[in-house]
Order: structure tokens, then sequence, then C-alpha cells
């Protein structure tokens, strides 16, 4: 069963279409990026699988449709999106922000306990967690978001540009700490990432998008491995 | 001496009121981005369901639960069934919906109680039981029945996941969707919170003005005044400037103004805050970008 | 619709118009008058909310204005009726100038607030003590109706007081309407509606926001005041209580109901404000108002275009086929 399947999606916003008969899957327990360059759809393609904009074709979640459901009813369904900028509270502190991404949980105690294991994966968390979130440094928003993302416990969690706006140092302890999710707590991902070098070094299979369109998928280490394709579509 | 501190007890007795009405309309505001012109309305109609309950023989802290329970429900089903259609039209349109609405409700209230004023009784004793020399019985009472709905209020959204989770969706609506949260049932929960909250803020203030379809109309533009000097999206900005609105009111009607204006202080009240300082006392200025 | 059979028509219309008051007892004239008289105020909020975007609940306060600057122009300083009109259009166009101004700060519903603040306060501020002196307190101010200047009869009924001021109110009514044709048609109305619908754009475009909002609150509140100038004629009495808020819900009734941004949608507002009371009253004195309420909320969701929107999509459909 592949984890997620999209077939001929489109996408609009408003009267302008944004993507093209769109095609991929994922399967379970893998990384997967999404590809080029600013405008290309990738952010797009995030919002489209999470319904927040209109869309046509087919998108389905562990052999279920989810396309024309409510964003709300997806989240539940087991897919968390960290969205371009973050998406914080930023008027909630860190704990309440935490506390709000189990909100759908009704297991209690497995909640308090992934609390705990956010606080001590991210220590710095720990440390404000009575701060209000928008005082909090950029890489330590970055951190809320996908903890708190993580507490809904996803089966695939959708990340869109991890490393906007991040020192270098921050963002290599967040890929880090992505890849502990992976394995440890088998959380599938979906990244799209401006950052090409980064996000092949992380992922297992690489798509890439043009105006809307893929225009290469294969497996991220092949990818990397070719120099005429990194520098003809990716710039290094 | 005794005259003046007697216009301050009134004042904060009047200004519990405004508070409530402030909070309300706060409330609103807060997840919706609108502003509910039918809220004094929907409190009138509330309670003159109370009064109707109590002629019938109800005693009276029943119908006033009651009361508070229908109108909860009752302001849940108006968002739902009115408003929601038009949570993505333009604002002139949403205006003309709450217009409708206020006219309504004035209309159905006086189609189905007539326009005869009705005086309602007030459920406490008509000696104070705390510094009787200055609050009257149902003085002390209003303002303890509007501090224990705002206190209960308060920890709601502080120490509730509920609560929380309607913040959240009042603060950012997208992000509430992306953790599960069923943002349209919380605006919902939203208005029947204003509504029951208006109930409580109508039958409170019924005794002192007596009861007929246009009773609430002036308080609601001390409420608005109340919401605006509090900060519109700040909920105990709204209690705050409720207070120090009832007080004032008292204080420059007796002293200064008359209270042949008071509707006009309101007004030129609400036209100073709009237009110097349109985030109120303890707002925050909201930048809006191209 | 050719051209020239357009002209034709309006021409026939006109001239219907004239003669109609003749054929009617005096009573149904003097109601007429309230519809041309509504119709006017109508047209002047339109202008302001319909076209401009500016959301008016206070309109009243206009209509307040004109009728008492009218009435008190006649009664106390003895002015002659006519020329009390146009004062109290230009009263009116500075008081909306003015307002005009602190509104270029106020987004859509904090306008909204702050007009219908406007118009819960005016009854009161018009019984205020301090100023009895003027408008006649809590008792108001009772006028003559203008009497005809010269006396005819036709189809048997002879030029009385209501039909006179009918064929007045007539006059300044096609005016005003043709007025507003004109300036809505052209650059100006292009001009408000830019504003209206992408205010930073216009700007950019070089269009003086600054002046063209103050001057479209002032234009809609001089027409709304001349109404209100009228109205105070053709009842021959006002008091405080003539303009309760609920006045200017009536007249945002009639815009809607008439179609936002529509001239001629105004004389249908004016008929349903002026007629559905008449009806309704008999059921119930709060009737009419649940009317009100029932016709602002299905127009709301079905109709924003009013009942001008409905006739130009039969329009439409009749064309296409």
């Amino acid at each position: 069963m592949k984890l997620l399947d999209v077939a001929n999606l489109n996408a609009w916003y408003g009267p302008n279409q944004v993507l093209f008969d769109l095609n991929f899957q994922l399967n379970v327990g893998g990384i997967t990026t999404i590809l080029g360059a600013n405008g290309a759809g990738k952010t797009t393609t995030l919002r489209a699988v999470c319904q927040a904009v209109q869309t046509t074709g087919s998108i389905t979640f562990l052999d279920k449709r989810i396309d024309g459901k409510a964003t709300e009813d997806i989240v539940r369904a087991g897919i968390a999106h960290v969205p371009d900028g973050r998406g914080t509270f930023t008027a909630l502190t860190v704990e309440e922000n935490l506390k709000l991404g189990a909100y759908t949980r009704k297991d209690r105690h497995e909640v308090q306990a992934d609390l705990e294991r956010m606080y001590s994966r991210f220590p710095r968390l720990k440390e404000r967690f009575r701060q209000q979130a928008g005082t909090l440094s950029g890489g330590e928003q970055q951190m809320l978001a996908i903890s708190r993302a993580l507490m809904l416990r996803p089966r695939l969690l959708l990340l869109d540009e991890p490393s906007f706006g991040l020192a270098p140092l921050i963002v290599k302890e967040i890929f880090e700490i992505m890849r502990q999710i992976n394995e440890e707590d088998q959380v599938s991902m979906l990244l799209v990432e401006q950052n090409a070098a980064l996000a092949l070094n992380l992922a297992d299979h690489a798509y890439l998008l043009e105006t809307g369109k893929v225009v290469l998928s294969g497996p991220a280490a092949d990818i990397k491995a070719d120099e005429s394709i990194r520098r003809v579509y990716l710039g290094y | 001496m005794d005259s003046f501190v007697l216009q301050v007890t009134a004042g904060l007795a009047n200004g519990g009121i405004y508070a409530a009405v402030g909070l309300a309309l706060v409330m609103i505001h807060q997840a919706t981005h609108h502003i509910n012109f039918a809220q004094g309305e929907m409190a009138t109609f509330s309670t003159f369901i109370a009064w109707a309950m109590i002629q019938a023989g109800v005693p009276y802290w029943i119908a006033f639960v009651v009361t508070m329970v229908v109108s909860f429900v009752a302001g849940l089903l108006i968002q739902r069934i009115f408003l929601k259609p038009v949570e993505k039209a333009p604002i002139l349109t949403n205006v003309i919906v709450f217009v409708g609405l206020l006219v309504i409700f004035n209309a159905f209230a006086g189609w189905i109680f007539e326009h005869t004023i009705k005086s309602f009784p007030s459920p406490f004793p008509v000696e104070g039981m705390f510094l009787p020399k200055y609050f009257s019985g149902h003085q002390i009472g209003s303002i303890s029945v509007t501090l224990v709905v705002l206190l209960s209020v308060f920890c709601f959204f502080r120490f509730t996941p509920l609560g929380l989770a309607m913040r959240a969706a009042a603060f950012n609506p997208e992000s509430a969707r992306l953790v599960g949260i069923r943002v349209s049932w919380m605006l919902a929960l939203g208005w029947g919170m204003a509504a029951l909250i208006g109930a409580v803020a109508g039958m409170m203030i019924a005794p002192i003005v007596f009861l007929d379809p246009n009773m609430m109309a002036g308080i609601l533009l001390y409420g608005f005044a109340a919401a605006l000097l509090g900060g519109i999206d700040n909920p105990w900005g709204a209690v705050v400037g409720g207070v120090i609105l009832g007080v004032l009111e008292n204080i420059l009607g007796a002293y200064v103004i008359g209270s042949d204006l008071k509707l006009t202080m309101a007004l030129v009240l609400i036209v100073t805050i709009l237009i110097f300082r349109p985030y109120g006392l303890f707002g925050k200025p909201i930048f809006s970008r191209v | 619709m050719s051209a020239i059979s357009k002209k034709i028509s309006l021409v026939v219309a006109v001239l219907a118009a004239v003669l109609l008051p003749f054929v009617l007892e005096d009573f149904r004239v003097f109601q007429l008058n309230l519809v041309l008289i509504y119709a006017i105020a109508i047209l002047g909020l339109n202008i302001l909310t319909g076209y401009g975007g500016q959301i008016s609940l206070g309109h009243g306060a206009f209509f307040a204005v004109g009728a008492y600057t009218s009435a008190i122009l006649i009664s106390q300083v003895g002015m002659s009726t006519y020329l009390t009109i146009p004062i109290a259009a230009v009263v009116c166009l500075v008081m909306g100038v003015l307002m005009g101004f602190p509104a270029l700060r106020l987004a859509g519903h904090y306008l909204a607030l702050a007009t219908f603040a406007l118009a819960i306060a005016t009854p009161q501020l018009l019984k205020y003590k301090g100023i009895e002196h003027w408008t006649g307190g809590v008792q108001g101010i009772i006028l003559d109706k203008p009497t005809p200047p010269f006396g005819f009869t036709l189809f048997g009924n002879e030029l009385s007081e209501d039909r006179w001021l009918y064929l007045v109110i007539l006059a300044i009514a096609l005016g005003l309407f043709w007025l507003a044709h004109n300036l809505l048609s052209g650059r100006v109305g292009r001009a408000i509606v830019a504003i209206r619908d992408q205010p930073t754009a216009a700007a950019a475009l070089g269009i003086n926001l600054t002046f063209v909002k103050t001057a479209t609150f002032g234009l809609s509140a001089a027409y709304t005041g001349i109404a209100g100038a009228l109205s105070a004629l053709a009842v021959a009495y006002i008091a405080p209580d003539s303009f309760p808020a609920f006045l200017s819900i009536s007249l945002l009734v009639g815009v809607v109901v008439g179609g936002l941004g529509s001239i001629s949608g105004a004389i249908f507002g004016a008929l349903f404000i002026q007629f559905v009371p008449n009806v309704a009253d008999q059921i119930s004195k709060s009737a009419p108002w649940a009317v009100y309420g029932g016709m602002l909320l299905a127009l709301a969701y079905v109709a924003p275009d009013g009942v001008m929107g409905i006739l130009k999509k039969i329009k439409n459909r009749r064309q296409a086929q």
C-alpha cells in the first residue's frame, strides 16, 4: 500500500492554474523531497495535499481518498503540515502551541509523554515553555513548528522549506533531528526545499517541479550523483 | 461627598453591564473580525424570554439558567445558519446581515411581547448585603453576577483545551485547521457564548431601565465604546473599559454634561477612539499589507 | 433598444409622471411625494455605500439636518421656502465633507459602527435643551405647506398643495437623478469605484483618494439632506422622533432592495420602504420591520444586487435567447 498516491492533480489559485497534471507517490517510511525554483508550485503541492487550495484529481492517503475533504479532517487522518512561515500561534506560549498539536488526541497520558519527549529532543523549547511563541528565534520557532506537528503522531509529515531564513548551523541541527524522527518514530516525510543539496542528502526519493509540472523524478542518491542534472536543474 | 460615592457605585454596577456587553462584542470580533450590530437586540430578546417564563410562574433562577442555555444555543445556530454562508462575502454583505438580524430580533420582540414597558424582577434583596449605605441590593447582586460570568469565561479560555482551541482559531484560523481544529464550530461556539453573556447583561439591566424592545440600544452603544476603549480584540480590555465607562458616564452625567446627552457622549467617545487610538488603551496596532 | 427609442420612452415616462398626480386623490399624491423623497435619500446613500463602498448606517442624520435646516430657516428666519432647499443642500454637503475626513481612516465595519452610533444618538441630540430655542425641542416645528403659485384643474383635480409639491419634488428628483447618472457613469464614477475596489492601486494611478472620498461623502450627504428638506415641506411637521435610528436602517433597506450601485433602483427601494409599512402595519406594528429584516437577509444571500440586479439578469437572459 502506498502512503500517498497523487494522480492527475491540478490546482488553482482563483482563476490561475498552478499545478498541471501532477503524479507522484510516497512509500511508507520514506523521505521524499520536492525540489524546484521559486514559483514552481512546490508549496502549492503541499497545500493541495491538505486541500487548502482548489484541486481536481485524486489524492489517496493509506488507500482512502482525501481530495474534497476539509483540511481539519485530513489532519485528523494523520497528515501534519509544517507550513512555510512556520504557522506558530505567536500570541500563545510554547507549551500551548504544543498542546494544540495534540488537540485531536484522546490519550492524555501519551500526550504528556510525547510532550516530555519533545522537550528532551529540543531542550531549547523546554527552557522557554512559558514564553510567547512569537518571541522565539527563527530556529526555535522552526523546532516548535516541527514539534507541534509531531504531537499529532502523524503518519506523514509535510514540511515546507524548513531551512528558510535560518543560519546554516541551525539548519544542520534541524535536518539531523528530522532524520532521527524518520528513523526512530517511523514518520514518513514529504519535504519541500529550495536548498537542493540539503534535501538530497536527507531524502530517498526526489521530484523536480518546473512551472507546475514534474520534469524529473528518481532516487535522491542518483540525482545527487548526476552532475549534469545537478548543474542544469539544481544550479550546483 | 456621599452623592459622589453613590454616583461611583452606580457607575460600577452599570460598568459591569457595559463590560459584559463589550466582552460579548470582543469575543465575536476577535474570532470573525466582524462587529455584531445585533448584539443588543439579541440580549433584549433573551430578556423577554426570561420575562415570559417568570410571568408563567417559573422561579427566577431557573428562568435565568434556562435563558442562558437557550441564548447559547440560539447564538450558535445563528452563526451556523446566517453567518456561515456569508463568511467569505464582502464586509458590506456581512453588515447587511447583521443589521437584518438586528431588525428581525427587534421586530419579533415587539410582535410577540408588544411595546408596552414591562417591569423585570430583581432576584436580590432591596437592601445591599455589602456596604448598604452605598450599594443597593441589586447593584451588589448585578456586580457579583457579572463578575462570576466574566471569571468563568476567563477560566474557560485559560485552562480548558476547548478554550485554548477557540483562542487559537481566533488568532490564526489557518494554523488552527492544521492541528485539526474545526474552526467553523469554534466560531459558532464564540457566538453562543457571546449570546449567553449578552442575555445575562440584559437580565441584570432590565430591573433598572425596564423592559421594552428598545431597551438595549443605548447600552449597546456603551458596549461598543467599552470594547473600543479596551482594544477591540482584547477581552479583558473590554471589561476594564466597561467599568471605566460606567463610572465616567455617571460622574460626567451628574456633574458636567447632564443626563440628556449620554448617547451623544458615547458617540463622541466612539468616534474619538476610532480616529485617534483605534486599538484602544490596551490593544496593539495591526499593520495591513498591500 | 436603440438610443432614440430609449429617449422617446424616457420622455413618455416623464410625461406620465407629470400627469400622474391629477388622476390620483390628494392622499395618494402625498404618499408619492414621500416615495420621491425617499428615492432621493436612497440615491444619496447609494452614492456613498453602493458606489463608494463606504458603509453608512447613519444617513438619517443628514436627512434630519436637511429637514431641520429648512424648517428653522422658514419658521425662525422667515426665508422663502424654495430657497431653503439649496441651503440645506450646502449645509449637508459641508457636514458630509467634514465627516468624510475622519471616515478616511475608518475601514469597513468601523465606519459602519461610527455611523450606527450617530444614528442612535441623533434623536437624543435633536432633543437637547441647549438648542431647543431653534429646534423646538421635543415638540418640533410645525410648518405650512407651500401654496401653489397658480391654480388650474386637470382631469377633474385641482392643483392642490400636495400636487404642486409633487411637481416641485419631481423636478428636483429628475435633476438629481440626471446629475448622478452623468457623474457616476463618467470618470468620477470610475474613480469612486476604483477606490472602493482597489484603493492602493487607485492611489498609485494618481487618483486623489482624499478628495474623491470626502467629495463622495459630501455629495451623498447633500442628496439626502435635500430629501430631508423636502420632507419637512411635504409633511409640514418635523420633530426629533421623526428621525430615529430606524430611519437610517430604512434607507439602507431601500438601497439594498433597489440594488447597491444602481441609480434607478432607488425608486424601487423607495416604493418598498414607503408601502411595505402601509400593508404590513395592519398585521402588527412590528410587522413592517420583520419584513425589512427578512428582506435584508434574503437579499444579502440571494440577490445582493437587489431588484435592479434581478431585472438585469432577466434582461440578459432575454437578450441571450
